[in-house]
């Protein structure tokens, strides 16, 4: 009846029932916290049905930041439990709930954290940037996104029910197939990934449809922000290696429940291909991530040195090679595979031409700051901070990259040291930069800057402290994913300088929630009037903030790079002739792309547990809300033009109040 | 509003769905660009047990073959019909289309279920996964096609030839030819390579 599922799968250990009951009494104290405000028609109306790509951006970011503390609060485990288990003492963690721990922390910071922070800045920066008023495809927008939280919810569950993963992030074979893995914790880490992972895909489309078709008149491809060219590559990338993915995936899927031989260790499995594949899709991952904070960097750096930035040209062909070259350097996660020296030359050398544009972008940014004249605000720290910490992250890496070294860096500490290097230093502090930037645009009032900056400073000491001693670890030959090491190591002290600064990174996140709550309730204060607090140089601060549903009353017409700078400085630009209003086209809100996530979230359960009726019940709807979608006409209308006068009178009258 | 407004925006969302949908079978050509590689690397891997040369038949794959080759002739087929709005032949041939396709998937499903029974299923090698979840997988995507052409014939036959029917008739049509297309790649590598 329930298949895999009894009451076993419930956890008894402690620290992991403390896990589920805290997931559930959040859950609990939202739905009441919903139900006494008789919020509920309100969240349906407003929230889980719209097709606004900037209410899907704001709740893709609440969303981001929720992983992120499960995230973190992963992190401060393990940091705790090394800094503890030396020797006679175990520390306060099992192997195995170890092993979870480390695969959930990845898992959730790559796929829960990070992809959905980018795609919560896509939605909210790119068609304002652009000058459109949506997205392409609005509706597939509130489908991918449901996709992710289901997604999301499926790793939530595993806590609750069952257990996660626990064979590291990427799930190599033989260890992920049924015989090494027999519990549920691989299904939940395969059915997890794949549904966020087909959002993600719908997503990359979606952006890449939405820069290329949506672009208003005069914005030719070199007269696009550098923010948008970041992320049109990005999702160029994530349409190129995202179907790797789904494919690398049901493979192993198949494996594990029909009893196929794609990777196993026997019957002529090749598990070497599983690890091929997951890194096809895994190395241009990271640069899914960082280029679009490549991109926010470029817009705080000239906004912040009130200059345009250097090297406009430099910059998107840097991006562009990245892109290409990202795509060619997989094998140097297994330079030790056994591909023989050549083969390792190869991927060897690409690796290192990596560095090259990157170094063309970090001294682009350096030039812009050069001589600008610079207002310390928090974004411009974060970039500060960035630039310091990503370069010595893409050095540690260039040091990764050849081969005869990598055999002795491989698998230890010194590589875990390395990208977090690269990934809190550049995507972590670029998303955090992009954040507090356009946080005024969308939500109409600024973020704290004490508070603020308090943030970067933990952050910044919090991040070195906690991953030097790592680096020195790693040297001294300490490999990665250990729950337990002997005391003669030696590495104990190194450890607990490590968990003293993941705590300081601890305070720095304190700040920024403190940050938020503190600067809604001051709200009035740090309200922004003018649409432009920064002084910014793109079509989004040309806009009210926070700007009204259908964005733009008039779809502006570019003549160059930072055209609302051109437009401040120069009288003659088209942006001040008299606005003509008219009809405007808008999608309707719409409940099929929640509904059809959950059905699919059912079907995945289902196939987690091997419930056949459940999946079967899952199929059923789904395919049903799919027949409804394809049979609904009515999915836009217009806005009188009479309505938009109206609006845009009221936005004018309260700026013209303050 | 004017009526021009609105065949503009029409023609304008048309123009961006065609598009998008290029693109997404493009991610889908990539998706099948994977299989194939994993079919390559594991085509070796009998373990011991009979290659494609001794499994395949390439007369009754070639039946597979033509099924699906007429049936993109009869999509096409539709399509210019649709193009003169003359919409029982529009039906007349995807109910054909329909046939032809559903006659592939029946060969293909006797197949599998016919090398299951003699012992040659999934579970006996990495090249048996290989070929069943390359072939598998195309197959899988023709099932999805005849769905979604029954959800449009009914739309046809209900709503008749509107904009809305003869942009999804469109997208269908990019989808159905690209398997045929995929086919002729699983045709000659998994079969005609495989009986050299």
């Amino acid at each position: 009846m329930f298949g895999k599922l009894s009451l076993s799968a419930f956890p008894h250990e402690p620290i992991q029932a403390g896990g589920a009951v805290s997931i559930i009494l959040a859950m609990l104290a939202v739905i009441v916290a919903l139900t006494y405000l008789k919020r509920w028609t309100w969240l349906w109306k407003e929230w889980i049905t719209t097709t606004d790509h900037k209410k899907i951006g704001i709740m893709y970011v609440i969303a981001a930041l929720i992983m992120l503390l499960r995230g973190f609060g992963d992190a401060i485990m393990m940091r705790a439990q090394l800094a503890l288990s030396a020797g006679a003492n175990h520390g306060f963690l099992s192997p195995d709930h170890y092993n979870q721990i480390f695969t959930a922390h990845g898992v959730i910071m790559i796929f829960f954290m990070a992809m959905p922070l980018m795609f919560g800045l896509f939605n909210l920066v790119i068609p304002l940037q652009i000058g459109a008023r949506d997205v392409a495809y609005p509706f597939l927008n509130s489908l991918s996104f449901w996709l992710f939280v289901m997604g999301a919810m499926l790793v939530n569950f595993s806590l609750i029910v069952g257990e996660f993963a626990a064979v590291g992030w990427l799930a190599y074979p033989p260890l992920s197939e049924v015989n090494y893995s027999p519990g549920v914790g691989v299904d939940y880490y395969i059915w997890a990934l794949q549904i966020s992972g087909v959002g993600s895909l719908i997503s990359g489309i979606n952006f890449f449809v939405t820069i290329i078709k949506m672009r208003c008149p005069g914005m030719t491809l070199m007269k696009m922000p550098v923010f948008i060219w970041s992320a049109l590559c990005t999702n160029i990338l994530v349409m190129m290696v995202f179907p790797v993915l789904t494919v690398t995936l049901s493979l192993l899927f198949l494996d594990r429940y029909f009893g196929f031989h794609f990777f196993t260790s026997d019957l002529g499995g090749n598990a070497m291909m599983y690890i091929n594949m997951i890194w096809i899709w895994g190395h241009p991952e990271v640069y899914i991530l960082v280029l679009p904070a490549f991109g926010i960097f470029s817009e705080i750096a000239s906004t912040f040195a009130q200059k345009k930035l250097f090297g406009y040209k430099s910059m998107v062909w840097a991006i562009a090679v990245i892109t290409i070259l990202s795509m060619i350097v997989w094998a140097h996660h297994f330079f030790t595979m056994g591909a023989g020296g050549n083969v390792n030359a190869v991927f060897g050398i690409t690796t290192m031409i990596i560095s090259v544009p990157t170094g063309v972008k970090i001294f682009n940014w350096l030039f812009t700051l050069f001589r600008g004249r610079l207002i310390f605000k928090t974004p411009l720290l974060w970039l500060v901070g960035f630039l310091l910490t990503f370069t010595l992250g893409g050095m540690t890496g260039v040091m990764l990259s050849v081969p005869a070294a990598d055999f002795q860096f491989h698998n230890s500490m010194f590589l875990v040291a390395h990208f977090h290097n690269t990934i809190i230093g550049g995507v972590v502090f670029g998303y955090f930069a992009g954040f507090i930037y356009w946080f005024p645009k969308v939500m109409g009032f600024k973020l704290d800057e004490r508070l603020g900056k308090a943030a970067f400073a933990h952050w910044i000491v919090g991040f070195f402290v906690t991953f030097t001693p790592l680096y020195i670890l790693g040297l001294m030959g300490m490999t990665r994913r250990l729950s337990h090491y002997d005391a003669s190591t030696g590495w104990q002290s190194l450890l607990v300088v490590s968990l003293v600064g993941a705590l300081i990174i601890g305070g720095g996140v304190a700040c920024q929630l403190v940050q938020i709550a503190y600067s809604f309730w001051k709200r009035k204060e740090l309200v922004d009037h003018t649409g432009d607090p920064w002084n910014g140089r793109t079509l989004e601060w040309s806009l009210p903030s926070p700007p009204p549903f259908y964005n733009f009353a008039r779809i502006p017409t570019v003549t160059s790079r930072d055209d609302f700078w051109e437009q401040k400085n120069n009288p003659d630009h088209p942006g001040h002739k008299k606005i003509v209003y008219e009809d405007i086209h808008m999608p309707k809100n719409s409940g099929l792309g929640f509904m059809i996530s959950v059905a699919v979230f059912v079907c995945g359960f289902g196939l987690v547990w091997h419930i056949t009726w459940l999946i079967g019940l899952g199929l059923l709807a789904l395919f049903m809300f799919i027949f409804m979608r394809s049979f609904d006409e009515h999915t836009d209308y217009y806005v009188p033009a009479e309505e938009v006068l109206r609006i845009e009178n009221q936005l004018l009258k309260r700026k013209g109040e303050c | 509003m004017s009526t021009t407004a609105i065949t503009h925006d029409h023609h304008e969302i048309d123009e961006k769905t065609t598009f998008g949908f290029w693109i997404y079978i493009m991610t889908d050509c990539l998706l099948f660009a994977t299989i194939f590689a994993v079919y390559a690397v594991l085509r070796p891997s009998t373990f011991g047990g009979p290659g494609p040369a001794e499994l395949f038949s390439l007369p009754y794959v070639l039946v597979e073959t033509f099924l699906l080759l007429i049936s993109s002739f009869t999509f096409g087929m539709a399509m210019l019909a649709q193009r003169e709005e003359r919409k029982n032949l529009v039906l007349l041939f995807m109910g054909l289309t329909f046939l032809l396709g559903a006659g592939f998937i029946v060969l293909e499903i006797k197949e599998f279920h016919h090398l299951i029974v003699s012992g040659h299923s999934f579970k006996e090698n990495a090249f048996l996964s290989g070929f069943f979840g390359l072939v598998g997988t195309h197959g899988l995507h023709v099932f999805c096609g005849l769905i979604w052409m029954v959800l449009l014939m009914i739309q046809i036959v209900t709503r008749g030839l509107t904009p809305l029917v003869v942009r999804k008739l469109s997208c269908l049509s990019l989808f159905w030819h690209f398997l045929d297309i995929i086919w002729i790649f699983v045709f000659t590598f998994v079969y005609l390579l495989g009986a050299i």
